[in-house]
C-alpha cells in the first residue's frame, strides 16, 4: 500500500516538475521517468530464443519495478518508461536500433539484445556512449578479453570452452567409478556456440581418458537427424554428446528415443533446459544432461519461477532465464545505490559491488560472472545444476541414465 | 556404414516431405504465375493451426487437414482476388507480373508473420503425435513421418488425377503451358489462375499440417520452407508436379546418403551442388517445359 502512495506522489511530483521546469528537474538528477530502451529479436531466427529467455524477463522486471512505484532514486521513486524495437535478428538492425536509442530517444539505460552475435555487434556503440551492457545471453570464449577491452560490458554466461569442459567433470569420475566406459560419440551444429562447445569438450574429454568413436558436425537447420544418429550409435558409444541448437536438440532426442539408442550418458545442447523439452518428452527427460542448470530447490528460484509463470504464462528456461533476471536486479540495485542517472557510476558499481539476486549473491570478477552452472541434468522433472560440483545446490549426477520408456 | 536399404528409406521419407512442401508452390508459381514469397509463412501458419487444433481441441492433425485445407483454399482465393488480381490486371508481361507479385507477397510475408507472432509468440513449438518408432528396411523412423509421407503421396496423387483427368485440371495445365493460347479455346485464364492459386494454397496448408507433426517450428521459420520449396520447384521444372516429386526425392536421398556415408557437415553443400548440376545440364529444370 505504501508503495502505491509513494508511487503516485512521485508520479505527480514528477509530472509537476516536468511541466513547470524540466530543465531544473534534469539538473537535480530526478527525472520524471527512467527511460529504458532495448532492441530485441521479435522476428527472424533469434526470435525463438529471445522470446523464451529474454523478453518475458524484461517485461516481468519492468512490471514489477513499476508496480512497486519505480526505481528508487535518492528519496523518490521514478517509474520506468520503455522504448522497444525489433532488431529482426539482424546485426545491422540491432546496431541501428541501439544507436537510435542512444542518440535520438536518449534513453537512460539500454538492455542488451539476445544472443552472442548481437551482443558483440552492439558492444562498441554502448562502449562509446558509456552505457553499461549486461550481456546475459552471450556465450563466447573471448568473454575475458571483451570484459577488459570494453569496461562497460559484463559477460554473465561464461565461455563455450568452460561449458564444454564441464562435462568432463561428470564423466571422468563416473568412468573411474566403473559406471561408464571410455567411448564418446560427439555431434555438433556447425555454428558459433555449437563449435565453441565442442571445442571445449574435445580436449577435456581426451584429458579425462575418453576416446571419440564419432565426431561430426551438421549444418544449422538440418531437419532429419536419423542418418546422423544411426551413424553415431553404430559404435555403441557409452556417452552421446550433441552440441546442438533448440530444434536439433528436440529432433535428436526424439530420434534417439524412437530408435532405442540408449547410451549411459545422453547430453544435448541449447534447448535441453527449455520447459518445452520437458513438455515434449515428459518422464523421458529423466537423466538427460545438457548445458545450463539451476539451483531449483532454492526458494529464490522457486519464487522467481512462480512470478515468471504468472506474468508470461510460461516457465523460465533453466539456463539463461534466471541469469537475465539477475542481471536486471543487478542493474536496478546499482542504479539505486548510485541514486541518480549517472551511467559511469553505475558501471563502477556493477564492477565492484555485490548484488542480491534470484541466482544468489553475485559479485563480478573482471566483468565476468564466473561460477555459472555449465552442466545440468533432468532429475525428478527439474533441471538441476550438476557442474560446478562445488557450487551450492549442485546435485549428484545420475549415471547411467535410465533407458527411454515407450510413451 | 549404414545399410543401403536404410539410407534409401530414410531418404525417401525426407524427400517426400520436401516434395510435399513444394507441391503447392509449383502450382502457384507455375500456373498462377505468382512467385509467392510468403509461401513458407503459410506453411508455418498451417502448422500453428494444427498445433492449436491438437492442443486446444484435441483434434488430430490428420482430421485437422479436413478443416485446414478448405480454409486455406478460401483464404488463398480471397488473397488472389483482393491482393493479386489488381496486379494481374495491370501487368503488361509475365515478367512484370512476377516482379510485382514478388513485391506484394514479400509484404504479405510480414503480415502473416506478424499475425502469427501476435497470436502465438515467437517461441519454438512442438507437439507429440504418433511419435512411435517404426522399423523398416533397417532404418527406424517415427510413425508420424511415415504417415506424412503416405498422406503426401495420396494428396499428390489426387492432385495429379485432378490435373490429368478432369476438365478443370486440363484447363489448369493449358494455362501453365501457354496462357495466351488457352484464351483461344475459351478458357478464362484469370479464373483458372485464381483456382490454381487457391488449390496451391490448400496444398501448402496440407504440407504445413503434416510437417508440424514432427518438426520444431516457430513463427520466424517460414523462410526456411520457402527456400527449400524454391530449390525443389526450380530443380523439378516450374509448374511440373512430377518434376516436383522427383526433385524432392532426389534431394532427400542425396542428403541422407551424404549424411550417412560422407559427412553430415556436407549435406548443404551436396544439396546445392546437385541443384547447380541439374541447372547446368537442364536450365529449365528436370522436367523442362512447364506442362502437367
Amino acid at each position: 500500500m505504501t508503495g502505491f502512495t509513494i508511487g503516485r506522489r512521485a508520479a505527480l511530483a514528477g509530472a509537476a516538475a516536468c511541466l513547470a521546469a524540466p530543465a531544473i528537474g534534469r539538473a537535480q538528477g530526478t527525472p520524471a521517468a527512467v527511460r529504458i530502451g532495448y532492441a530485441i529479436s521479435k522476428t527472424g531466427p533469434n526470435a525463438g530464443g529471445a522470446s523464451i529467455t529474454t523478453i518475458p524477463n524484461y517485461e516481468l522486471w519492468v512490471r514489477e519495478v513499476n508496480e512497486a512505484g519505480g526505481l528508487r532514486l535518492g528519496d523518490r521513486r521514478v517509474r520506468i518508461e520503455v522504448v522497444e524495437y525489433d532488431d529482426r535478428s539482424i546485426s545491422e538492425d540491432a546496431v541501428r536500433a541501439v544507436e537510435r536509442l542512444v542518440n535520438q530517444d536518449r534513453v537512460d539505460f539500454v538492455l542488451p539484445p539476445w544472443g552472442t552475435a548481437l551482443n558483440l555487434a552492439v558492444a562498441p556503440i554502448l562502449n562509446r556512449a558509456g552505457y553499461p551492457q549486461l550481456a546475459a545471453t552471450a556465450v563466447t570464449d573471448r568473454a575475458p578479453q571483451l570484459g577488459q577491452r570494453w569496461s562497460n560490458s559484463f559477460w554473465l554466461l561464461g565461455t563455450g570452452q568452460d561449458a564444454g569442459a564441464g562435462l568432463a567433470e561428470v564423466l571422468g569420475p563416473a568412468k573411474q567409478a566403473g559406471l561408464i566406459g571410455d567411448t564418446v560419440a560427439l555431434v555438433s551444429v556447425a555454428d558459433g556456440f555449437g563449435i565453441e562447445l565442442a571445442n571445449g569438450m574435445r580436449p577435456a574429454l581426451q584429458r579425462a581418458g575418453f576416446r571419440l568413436t564419432y565426431d561430426r558436425s551438421y549444418p544449422v537447420g538440418t531437419q532429419d537427424m536419423a542418418p546422423i544418429l544411426a551413424e553415431a550409435a553404430r559404435g555403441n558409444p557409452e556417452v552421446f554428446v550433441a552440441c546442438s541448437y533448440p530444434p536439433d536438440t528436440l529432433a535428436i532426442t526424439e530420434q534417439a528415443r524412437v530408435s532405442g539408442f540408449n547410451p549411459k550418458v545422453f547430453y544435448t545442447g541449447v534447448g535441453t533446459a527449455f520447459p518445452l523439452y520437458k513438455q515434449r518428452f515428459g518422464a523421458n527427460v529423466e537423466g538427460v544432461m545438457g548445458v545450463g542448470g539451476v539451483d531449483a530447490a532454492s526458494p529464490r528460484f522457486q519464487d522467481y519461477k512462480r512470478r515468471h509463470l504468472a506474468a508470461s504464462g510460461r516457465e523460465p528456461d533453466r539456463w539463461a532465464s534466471s541469469i537475465v533476471f539477475a542481471s536486471l536486479e543487478m542493474l536496478q540495485q546499482a542504479i539505486e545505490r548510485v541514486g541518480r542517472i549517472d551511467r559511469a557510476a553505475v558501471i563502477r558499481e556493477l564492477q565492484t559491488g555485490s548484488f542480491d539476486t534470484v541466482i544468489g549473491t553475485v559479485r563480478l570478477q573482471n566483468n565476468l560472472l564466473t561460477d555459472t552452472w555449465v552442466v545440468g541434468q533432468w532429475q525428478d522433472g527439474e533441471f538441476y545444476g550438476v557442474v560446478p560440483t562445488r557450487k551450492q545446490g549442485a546435485r549428484q549426477p545420475i549415471v547411467p541414465k535410465p533407458a527411454w520408456r515407450p510413451t | 556404414m549404414e545399410a543401403v536399404g536404410g539410407v534409401l528409406f530414410s531418404g525417401i521419407v525426407l524427400g517426400g516431405m520436401y516434395a510435399l512442401v513444394a507441391m503447392g508452390l509449383t502450382l502457384q508459381y507455375g500456373v498462377a504465375r505468382i512467385m509467392n514469397l510468403a509461401y513458407g509463412e503459410f506453411v508455418v501458419a498451417a502448422g500453428f493451426a494444427a498445433l492449436w487444433l491438437f492442443t486446444a481441441a484435441q483434434v488430430s492433425p490428420l482430421l485437422g487437414l479436413l478443416l485446414v485445407m478448405p480454409a486455406a483454399f478460401l483464404l488463398n482465393l480471397m488473397i488472389y482476388r483482393v491482393l493479386l488480381l489488381p496486379l494481374v490486371r495491370r501487368a503488361r508481361s509475365p515478367g512484370a507480373l512476377e516482379t510485382d507479385s514478388i513485391l506484394a507477397t514479400f509484404g504479405l510475408l510480414f503480415v502473416v508473420q506478424g499475425v502469427l507472432l501476435a497470436a502465438f509468440g515467437g517461441a519454438y513449438q512442438n507437439y507429440s503425435y504418433l511419435s512411435v518408432p517404426i522399423g523398416l528396411f533397417g532404418a527406424t523412423v517415427t510413425a508420424n513421418r511415415l504417415v506424412a509421407l503416405l498422406f503426401a503421396a495420396a494428396i499428390g496423387t489426387a492432385l495429379w488425377l485432378w490435373l490429368a483427368r478432369t476438365r478443370a485440371g486440363t484447363a489448369v495445365r493449358a494455362v501453365a503451358v501457354n496462357p495466351e493460347a488457352a484464351q483461344l479455346v475459351a478458357i478464362d485464364v484469370r479464373r483458372v489462375a485464381a483456382l490454381a492459386f487457391a488449390v496451391g494454397g490448400a496444398m501448402v496448408a496440407a504440407g504445413g499440417v503434416l510437417v508440424s507433426m514432427f518438426l520444431t517450428f516457430n513463427a520466424a521459420m517460414g523462410v526456411v520452407f520457402t527456400m527449400k520449396a524454391l530449390v525443389v520447384v526450380i530443380m523439378g521444372g516450374v509448374g511440373n508436379l512430377m518434376g516436383c516429386l522427383v526433385a524432392g526425392l532426389l534431394l532427400g536421398l542425396v542428403e541422407t546418403a551424404v549424411a550417412s556415408w560422407v559427412d553430415p557437415g556436407l549435406t548443404l553443400a551436396a544439396t546445392y551442388a546437385l541443384f547447380l548440376f541439374v541447372l547446368i545440364l537442364r536450365p529449365a529444370g528436370l522436367f523442362g517445359r512447364p506442362a502437367r
